[in-house]
């Protein structure tokens, strides 16, 4: 169109670049259109949430919180044992998770391999990220619990005196299902600390080797601090994950709507009770199904801000 | 490193390796141990899932499974075949919908709004819209789809995976969008083109395998998820006839059966499983191929 513009008269000239400005001005206002609804479609999900959930809010009000009675029969919901497996759950997993996912993210992005077999293993972590949620929990099941159960029978055994490990396990509990979690987190971990630490400026390490630093000094003290906020992205990633991760905690967690001390018991999640429960249900149930799920929302929300300005900071800080 | 016969500065590197203190060499090594440890620690899960769908999922395999529709209980043979075109069109409609948002925003973000608050703004949206747990799209698309329509819908599905890729779909073409140089903007609005001549023409293309892959890896994750679909696009036995209709997707399946107690069902759970893995294998091999062809590099 412009090249034609060029042989035309001054006048066909002046009107396509007119008509140039008008597409331009078009697609700008209509990026910026898609940008505003990407940014403001979580007030969407909030606001439809909160609107079925509504008869469930005005029934229970705060109280459903610290209500720790879910029973469907008496149609009567509170969620404090769902959210209490909620935030044990992810945090046992990100206990697991972040050392032995930052440790590799190390791994692979310094030579102790050769590049050839480097690029392979960082590719099949890079893979298992993307293994279904439901694959992880039949996995679970059938495989990784019964190859754990002796060893944490073990745990039992030695230390039943301490109420956090009270019971004896089964198949089926509140740490099983962390550690099928923590599993599940650790590629994500893994991919993105692993990229905040190669994509480094390769100065940071030559600096820090010419002054004498070892290789594991500079890890430590200068490529992980400088790489932090990658690695805070990373884990709040994962955190979210865990929290909502829904179908290993539903097929692992032993569904078990109560609070126990020992962590072979069975809990649940919330995400787990709305799995379970949602096809089934309606009216109360229903909309009180919406407020736990606008409580997991609003956990993962403060979650993620919480990570959005811990990450700003340090970037204002490089 | 070599010999030299005169004294010079460099024969001082030598020296220089042992001013290392035994302690710090120990720790060095301890660490080194400790993260192959790690990482070998994690290979083994990471291997043993892949063995296991493999040597589960394979016995049962058969051009049957694409065909036939799931067989009930104790019957031998049937298939998924309902269930992979249910994927199919659940992928397709989130796509549909995720592509043009996830990449105009990118677009925004990048090229006309690069570095303003409005673009913190936007970017903080997307951050934290991609720590929205899978299963609140899932309620989120109940209750714009479901309860509008009257019912469980593969449309419904698709938007609640819609929402999912948004944001991997954004972020990847946003990377791929700032990596190309900005002296490829300068000479194409040197040469008299338009903001919108320049990005369409000369920036996507720079930027297309980013985004390609962006999408690719974001139909992978979507292809997997089960949460958001279990109270979405629910299940069904046969062939959906519409979008607005409940539909059978590949993951659902597998929930399903696995939980069930008859042994036909769950074999096809776990022949699920190795189709859904391998199929995400392929892709994210597509993917990975598809991001090393950089036009600029």
């Amino acid at each position: 169109m412009s090249s034609s513009a060029v042989n035309d008269s001054p006048g066909t000239a002046k009107k396509s670049i007119a008509v140039a400005r008008l597409i331009d001005r078009i697609f700008l206002g209509l990026t910026c259109a898609f940008a505003c609804f990407v940014a403001v479609v979580l007030l969407w999900i909030i606001a439809s949430l909160f609107s079925i959930a509504y008869p469930a809010i005005a029934k229970y009000g705060l109280g459903f919180i610290t209500a720790s009675r879910w029973s469907p029969v008496e149609d009567l919901y509170g969620a404090l044992p769902q959210i209490y497996g909620t935030i044990m759950s992810s945090l046992i997993a990100l206990l697991i998770a972040v050392p032995l996912g930052v440790g590799v993210a190390v791994f692979l992005s310094e030579d102790f391999l050769p590049a050839k077999v480097r690029t392979p293993v960082a590719f099949v972590i890079e893979l298992l990220a993307a293994v279904p949620s439901v694959v992880y929990g039949l996995w679970g099941i059938f495989v990784l619990v019964p190859a754990i159960k002796p060893f944490l029978e073990g745990i039992y055994r030695t230390f039943g005196w301490i109420p956090l490990f009270s019971t004896a396990p089964d198949i089926r509990g509140l740490f099983q299902a962390s550690l099928v979690l923590s599993i599940m987190i650790s590629p994500i971990i893994i991919a993105i600390s692993r990229d905040a630490l190669i994509s480094l400026p390769p100065q940071l390490r030559q600096g820090s080797l010419a002054l004498g630093a070892t290789r594991w000094e500079t890890i430590l003290k200068v490529l992980l601090p400088a790489a932090l906020s990658g690695i805070i992205g990373a884990v709040m990633l994962a955190l979210g994950r865990a929290l909502g991760e829904t179908m290993a905690a539903a097929m692992l967690i032993g569904n078990a709507p109560r609070i126990s001390a020992s962590v072979f018991d069975p809990a649940s999640t919330i995400a787990s009770l709305i799995a379970n429960q949602f096809a089934e249900a309606s009216g109360l149930q229903l909309s009180s199904l919406l407020y736990t799920g606008l409580i997991l929302m609003l956990l993962t929300l403060a979650v993620n801000v919480l990570a959005e300005v811990v990450i700003s900071r340090f970037q204002q800080i490089e | 490193m070599a010999p030299s016969d005169q004294p010079n500065p460099g024969s001082n590197q030598d020296a220089m390796s042992y001013t290392v203190s035994p302690r710090r060499k120990w720790f060095g090594t301890f660490m080194t141990v400790l993260v192959t440890g790690c990482a070998l620690l994690l290979a083994l899960p990471l291997f043993s899932i892949l063995w296991t769908v493999i040597s589960r999922g394979a016995p049962s395999f058969s051009p049957d499974l694409f065909t036939q529709l799931p067989p009930p209980p104790l019957m031998k043979g049937g298939g998924f075949g309902n269930a992979i075109v249910g994927s199919l069109i659940v992928l397709g409609i989130a796509a549909l919908i995720s592509v043009p948002f996830g990449v105009m925003a990118a677009i925004f973000v990048s090229e006309f709004a690069r570095g303003t608050k409005f673009a913190s703004f936007v970017r903080f949206g997307i951050n934290v819209l991609s720590g929205v747990p899978s299963i609140i799209m899932g309620l989120f698309a109940y209750g714009v789809v479901v309860l509008a329509t009257g019912s469980f819908s593969a449309l419904a599905g698709g938007i609640a995976l819609a929402i999912l890729m948004v944001p991997i779909v954004e972020r990847t073409a946003e990377e791929g969008l700032k990596s190309v140089p900005m002296e490829t903007r300068q000479g194409a609005i040197g040469v008299g083109a338009t903001n919108f001549q320049t990005i369409t023409q000369i920036v996507l293309p720079a930027a297309l395998p980013s985004i390609a892959t962006g999408v690719t890896l974001s139909l992978a994750r979507a292809s997997g998820e089960t949460a958001p679909l279990l109270i979405t696009a629910l299940f069904n036995q046969y062939y959906a006839k519409g979008v607005l209709e409940p539909i059978a997707t590949l993951p659902v399946l597998i929930y399903n059966f696995a939980g069930a107690p008859y042994k036909n069902q769950q074999e096809l759970a776990w022949a699920a499983s190795l189709l859904l893995v391998m199929l995400i294998l392929v892709v994210s091999i597509i993917a990975r191929s598809l991001s090393r062809r950089q036009t600029f590099g």
